[in-house]
């Protein structure tokens, strides 16, 4: 400010400025501008970059991580290498099992990988492809040490395991060795990849494609009832006076104030056949003691839990929007002759829908991403995908496909954040 | 031009509490005939709000009744009381257009399509904004949000339209243009205004009547002219205009002349409007301008006083005198060139009619 001052107060009047400004030495404005920034800039860069470098060590660098996961296949080509590149001239359609080469081949690769103890490794991995795998690399690492190295090898092999002689194991052995893989993606959507090409899995083993639409469809549940009961109390809370309604909100906020797993046991306690509402409802004779009422370990006990846990989150970001419309609007419109219902319909409820938007958005990313609750209260019928996710990080060890499941999950977030921004509008969202 | 459609309006005997243990509103009795631009001037808390809100429906009145064109209607829900109001921050809808807004009232009416947007292209001529409607109300100027206002309080072409502060966010140019905008716009379509503010020139200004509250009561309602020059009281001689208060004690009343001994025991000659007889307490009430530097002893009263400080207004000068002990007593001076030899200081002889001296309740 004060260079631009100088300047056009030293300027002498008559000269016509067609040249971009300059300050007094003779440094075009906008650099000098940039120059005095930059410091302020970098400043703040300072300020930020522990958290920026944390987000990129915790958040960023694990989700690409598990990204590659999802795709990473070099398991077979790093264990198996001389078998993977004389598989190469072996054609899967042919309908024999691969000549001796190749037997050869896999007893070099199986001495060195029995010593590094990778092949059970290799194993498991190609048995989630095929039963099976898992137990015949177990048992023929275990011999393949003692093979006679004069005789063909391939009577050897099928000497071990008639597997080995068998064309499927093969097929299967070729189709996984490429470094890359989409297998845990097909496998994520009820698919799997065959000699033949992609296929849709039996029917019978078709799981995640009903997990995922069984968790989009609890998730939108969930927060509509949130949206149904969180409404009237964040409306509640923005009218009442101060005194009142900052008790309610203590009340709102009091679930935070304890364990989930508590609420969620405490749910158990309540919804159980032999709970407390069943008694009750025994007690009054409303149901029947025969035709108690089965409330958790399915769908219904998961929307209840969940609902209850999420509403704040809805709560909270609704009463932030209501707080700043002035009642003089419902007012206005009253006075303009509209009836209670109009003035709330036509009035008040648009400018609401900023903070229905956040409130939904939230407490749709939240429940979509939850498996506490679910796991305690859901029983098999109202388990999510993030279940079947947990399961394989932590029980099956099928990383690669529990990270496909979660970049299916994220790619539907995300594809469901664009829809919302294409019909409401992003902008639209007010948490505060 | 005006063929008054205005309602009439009618307070009788309406209290109001809000907590059941104090009176935001004392019994108050007030007739505002068809047509009338009626103010009700106070400071915040007097109650003049809660008289506004009552009316249009939002509050309920905890005692009494309030009749519209002689129908009762405390039990009648704001909307179907078709009161028009324009609220202090404007309200304007911010989701809907001008237009949408303007429109609103008359969608609520189920009136078609056609006629609605005739009225709504009238509406905004009259405010002349005619090219606005489909802006945003973010999008306009503070004075163009008012007119819109306005605009939508008289659309629905209700009887009466009430008016809470609406020009308080306005800057002072903007906000007596506005004041002459309204005054011209009742004018022209006879509507009657009931209008509430704090600004006592707004209230001088826009007025057929002015009604002072203080305290949930009414203290005078009467019209401008009549406020300034004959205040009944002295709250009001101090809540309109300038005023210079001298306190003292009745000596003598004859009909309405009375003789008043000042604290300091100067003797002056007054009006008597508001005193309980002689020996009884009184704060004599006397207007700056009324005050005259050029004496003659013809005058009913001369008293000496000096002067404490000199501002210059250019069309006028404040003089600040200390007279009969009180130091805040102000003398306005017209410019007329003379008088230049007043000096800081100087003791001096000032006059001024009987007639322009009130003597009203004492103050504590």
């Amino acid at each position: 400010m004060t260079t631009t001052d100088t300047v056009s107060a030293a300027a002498p009047p008559a000269d016509p400025p067609p040249q971009p400004l300059t300050t007094r030495d003779g440094i075009p404005l906008k650099v000098s501008l940039m120059r005095a920034l930059r410091r302020e800039k970098m400043r703040a860069m300072l300020l930020i970059a522990p958290l920026l470098l944390f987000i990129l060590l915790t958040f960023a660098a694990p989700i690409a991580d598990m990204l590659f996961r999802s795709v990473e296949n070099g398991i077979v080509s790093n264990t198996l290498p001389r078998t993977v590149e004389a598989l190469a001239d072996w054609d899967e359609t042919s309908g024999e099992a691969p000549g001796e080469p190749v037997f050869a081949a896999l007893h070099a690769d199986l001495l060195i990988a029995t010593e590094k103890k990778t092949h059970t490794r290799l194993g498991s991995r190609l048995n989630y492809e095929a039963s099976g795998m898992s137990s015949l690399f177990r048992k023929t690492g275990r011999r393949a040490g003692r093979m006679d190295e004069a005789e063909p090898f391939k009577a050897q092999f099928i000497d071990i395991d008639d597997k080995w002689g068998e064309i499927d194991t093969w097929q299967v052995l070729k189709t996984f060795s490429p470094p890359l893989t989409s297998g845990y993606f097909l496998n994520a959507v009820d698919m799997e990849l065959t000699p033949g090409g992609i296929e849709m899995k039996p029917e019978s083993e078709r799981v995640y494609l009903f997990l995922f639409a069984r968790t989009l469809f609890l998730s939108l549940t969930i927060m509509g009832c949130c949206l149904l009961l969180g409404y009237p109390v964040a409306y509640l809370l923005a009218a009442l006076p101060a005194r009142t309604s900052n008790l309610l909100m203590i009340l709102v906020l009091l679930p935070f104030w304890t364990s989930l797993l508590v609420r969620t046991s405490a749910w158990k306690v309540l919804l159980q056949q032999q709970g407390v509402i069943n008694d009750f409802l025994v007690w009054t004779g409303i149901v029947s003691d025969a035709g108690r009422l089965v409330m958790i370990n399915n769908q219904t006990g998961t929307i209840i839990a969940m609902t209850h846990i999420l509403l704040p989150f809805m709560i909270l970001p609704l009463y932030s929007v209501m707080k700043t419309i002035s009642p003089s609007y419902v007012r206005a419109a009253k006075s303009l002759g509209a009836t209670d219902w109009t003035a709330f319909w036509r009035v008040y409820f648009p400018q609401t829908v900023p903070g229905i938007g956040a409130g939904s958005i939230l407490v749709f990313i939240l429940s979509i991403g939850y498996y506490i609750t679910p796991e305690l209260v859901g029983g098999t019928s109202g388990i999510f995908i993030s279940n079947r996710i947990a399961y394989h990080i932590s029980s099956s060890l099928n990383w690669g496909l529990a990270a496909a499941l979660g970049v299916l999950l994220l790619a539907a977030v995300l594809l469901l954040f664009y829809v919302y921004d294409k019909i409401v509008g992003i902008d639209n969202v007010k948490l505060g | 031009m005006t063929e008054s459609r205005g309602a009439a309006v009618r307070y009788e005997n309406v209290q109001k509490s809000y907590d059941g243990e104090t009176l935001v509103v004392k019994n108050l009795n007030l007739d505002i005939p068809p047509g009338e631009f009626l103010t009700m001037l106070g400071p915040s808390g007097s109650g003049k709000t809660t008289c506004l809100m009552m009316l249009a429906g939002f509050e309920p009145a905890t005692h009494g009744e309030i009749f519209l064109n002689d129908s009762p209607i405390n039990n009648v829900p704001p909307h179907k009381r078709g009161i028009g109001m324009v609220f202090q921050n404007y309200a304007l809808f911010p989701h809907m257009s001008v237009a949408e807004n303007l429109a609103f009232p008359l969608q609520v009416r189920g009136m078609g399509k056609a006629e609605q947007e005739e009225k709504v292209k009238r509406a905004l001529d009259m405010v002349e904004l005619g090219g606005f409607g489909s802006r945003r109300p973010a999008q306009l100027s503070g004075g163009q949000q008012q007119r819109v206002a306005v605009a939508r309080a008289l659309v629905f072409d209700p009887e009466l339209v009430l008016m809470d502060e609406p020009l308080g966010a306005l800057d002072k140019q903007l906000r007596e243009q506005m004041q002459y905008e309204i005054k011209h716009i009742h004018e022209n379509i006879g509507v009657s205004i009931v209008y509430v503010t704090h600004d006592q020139t707004e209230a001088l200004t826009m007025s057929d009547r002015v009604a002072v509250f203080n305290d949930g009561v009414i203290q005078q309602l009467s019209t401008p002219d009549e406020l300034y020059e004959n205040p009944q009281n002295s709250f009001v001689a101090q809540f309109i205009g300038e005023n210079n208060k001298l306190s003292g004690t009745v000596t003598e009343v004859s009909g309405t002349d009375c003789k008043v001994r000042l604290d300091d025991g100067t003797e002056l000659a007054a009006e008597a409007v508001n005193i309980e007889g002689v020996g009884s307490r009184t704060t004599i009430s006397l207007r700056p301008e009324r005050v005259e530097f050029d004496t003659d002893q013809s005058m009913d009263n001369l008293v000496k006083g000096s002067i404490e400080e000199m501002i210059y207004l250019g069309d006028h000068i404040r003089v600040r005198m200390n007279v009969a002990g009180n130091t805040e007593f102000i003398v306005k001076v017209r410019n007329r060139g003379q008088r230049r030899d007043l000096r800081t200081g100087q003791t001096v002889e000032i006059g001024w009619a009987a007639s322009d001296c009130k003597a009203l309740d004492a103050v504590a």
